[in-house]
């Protein structure tokens, strides 16, 4: 069997189930296609021999029948997750030659569950940008191209969504603080779901803003994502933020009927300047939903607008306490001193070396926003505003609201390099239909739903009431299987 | 409009232990500057009476007995240090 890289996670699933495929013979397909992409830059620590370890492992567990649904599957792992004697560097130059002792919880499940992990993935430094330009390790490119020009796979996870597009891995991990997941899956194509604050343990995953950061699958198809999402969450007495809460067969409830489920239209959406494809990608979305017997109904969220001010405000408060711990004492980087350098030199000539440019301005927004004098106005208020995003949403699920449709992104994948020369904040414009998500700490999922006029693909976004992934799942399986998104990027890589 | 000066932009690149070249403090001052005025939007909310969010989810953290629950791993908790000797981190200097 041929291109056995291309497989969904379903399909392969499948297929070794009924001894048609082994996952040997998967892993070296995705091996294979690995080694001939290094033009997108996606994989950045390569594991083959502990890729073929595991898929015999993998093997051996089919033969005798034991084997759960992610079994002998080969996916990759965003760099953020640490990974026992695995390099795990947060695309970050300060933890460069970091190999963790110890593995995190969600690629712990993963592993023990029999997947296969190929590598470690590019992605933004700390999962700080939308674009995947400001890694250690050089962009990630999008296999998606319709010029001369590169585009980027999106960010943070932009080595995940680039990798799973191209089909260098049956799917992979992600983590979302802002649309690290769902932006990037947008941009290239492919399904993203970030799941509800605490269902995916945070243990042993790189800390951007903890109240926001959560991990979630990358994958090619709906159902992909139902299958690996199971995989990852669950209760982890190590993080507590961690819900204590069963873990449904999300797989099981894609029944395709959403007969008499409420889907609200919020109005704030509408931003200005929101391009016309945009616009009528979104219509069309909720026409799908309307056809399949869902009711449409406008709703309001009357805060979104401050969303986006409110998380440039936490998420960097969060981010310069989290990344305190990088002082170049017991892991990465420290800086070579000069004679009579003290400890307070050693730090500072650490993170300066360590930190590229966005992360060292977002530590230093968050110091600032933290300290004395500025508290209440800033972080209090950022809060407060925090507070009444959430209850926005929770009026609508209150009003009988069972998911929200929004565009995913307010654009397509632009160039690499494009941006460069803009204000920070144009970049964190990216995540303009994101971020409300995280700060409400619901589940959230792009689903792609077409191609723009160049031929790019444009994803929609439902955000769901909390914990109810399953039901958010199907809805998007229902919107997926309308759109009847097939495209796939030209190979020139 | 938030005015960063460079006084206030040597502070924070202090207080975040992040060593800043003179030469970088005008651009950097700016570049906060940009980013502070786009949050002062949140001026306009009214927040009157509003609670700070301080969890994400409505649930109480979760206890447990407090007792010593791993450890006697030095050789593993060192093995990424910079600089790890006899059994501990190394530092520069401290205490003159």
């Amino acid at each position: 069997m041929s291109d056995l890289n291309k497989l969904t996670l379903a399909e392969a699933r499948d297929l070794l189930r009924t001894g048609d495929v082994t996952s040997v013979a998967l892993t070296e397909a995705c091996l294979d296609a690995i080694e001939g992409a290094g033009a997108l830059n996606a994989f950045v620590h390569k594991t083959p021999e502990l890729a073929l370890e595991r898929a015999k492992a993998a093997d051996a567990r089919l033969a005798q029948g034991d084997a759960p649904a992610m079994c002998g599957l080969p996916i990759g792992i965003k760099d953020l997750f640490c990974t026992e004697g695995v390099a795990s560097q947060a695309a970050s130059r300060i933890l460069d030659g970091f190999r963790p002792e110890y593995e995190s919880t969600v690629s712990a499940q993963l592993r023990d569950a029999g997947a296969v992990m190929l590598g470690k993935l590019n992605m933004d430094e700390f999962a700080m940008g939308s674009s995947n330009e400001t890694s250690v390790y050089g962009n990630a490119i999008n296999p998606w191209k319709v010029d001369a020009r590169d585009l980027t796979p999106g960010g943070s996870s932009g080595g995940s969504a680039a990798a799973v597009a191209a089909d260098l891995c049956l799917a992979a991990t992600g983590t979302d603080t802002g649309g690290s997941i769902r932006q990037p899956a947008a941009f290239t194509g492919t399904v993203g779901i970030k799941p509800t604050y605490g269902r995916c343990s945070r243990w042993g995953i790189v800390a951007f803003a903890s109240s926001l950061d959560q991990a979630g699958p990358m994958t090619k198809t709906v159902r992909d994502a139902a299958i690996m999402l199971e995989a990852m969450c669950g209760h982890d007495a190590k993080d507590s933020t961690s819900a204590d809460l069963p873990v449904p067969n999300f797989e099981a409830m894609l029944t395709g009927d959403i007969r008499g489920k409420t889907i609200g239209i919020p109005r704030e959406y509408r931003i200005d300047g929101m391009p016309a494809e945009i616009a009528a990608l979104w219509d069309k979305g909720a026409d799908m939903l309307r056809d399949a017997g869902a009711k449409i109904v406008e709703i309001s969220l009357p805060h979104t607008k401050y969303a986006l001010p409110a998380y440039y405000v936490i998420a960097p408060a969060e981010a310069s306490s989290n990344l305190a711990r990088y002082d170049g004492v017991r892991y990465g980087h420290r800086a070579t001193l000069s004679a009579g350098d003290g400890i307070t030199e050693m730090y500072e000539k650490t993170r300066a070396e360590g930190f590229g440019p966005e992360v060292q301005r977002r530590v230093m927004i968050g110091t600032y926003v933290l300290s004395a004098g500025f508290y209440d106005a800033y972080y209090n208020r950022a809060r407060k505003v925090r507070t009444l995003i959430k209850r926005d949403f929770e009026q609508a699920f209150a009003a009988g609201v069972d998911a929200i449709l929004t565009p995913a992104t307010p654009s397509a994948a632009f160039g690499l390099g494009e941006m460069a020369d803009a204000d920070p904040v144009q970049m964190y414009l990216n995540d303009v239909f994101t971020v409300t998500v995280n700060l409400a700490g619901l589940p959230g999922v792009s689903v792609p739903a077409g191609l723009d006029s160049q031929g790019l693909p444009l994803g929609l976004q439902l955000i769901g009431r909390p914990w109810e992934e399953g039901d958010l799942l199907n809805t998007a399986h229902v919107l997926e299987t309308a759109a009847g998104f097939v495209a796939k990027p030209a190979k020139w890589w | 409009m938030s005015e960063i000066d460079l006084e206030t932009a040597r502070k924070v690149a202090k207080l975040s232990r992040i060593a800043v070249a003179e030469a970088d403090l005008p651009e950097l001052a700016q570049s906060l500057s940009n980013i502070l005025t786009f949050m002062e939007e949140l001026n306009e909310v009214d927040v009157e009476g509003v609670e700070p969010m301080t969890s994400v989810t409505p649930m109480r953290l979760k206890r447990r007995a407090d007792g010593v629950t791993d450890g006697n791993m030095q050789a593993r908790i060192l093995s990424n240090a910079p600089d790890a000797r006899e059994g501990f981190f190394a530092v520069p200097k401290v205490v003159e």
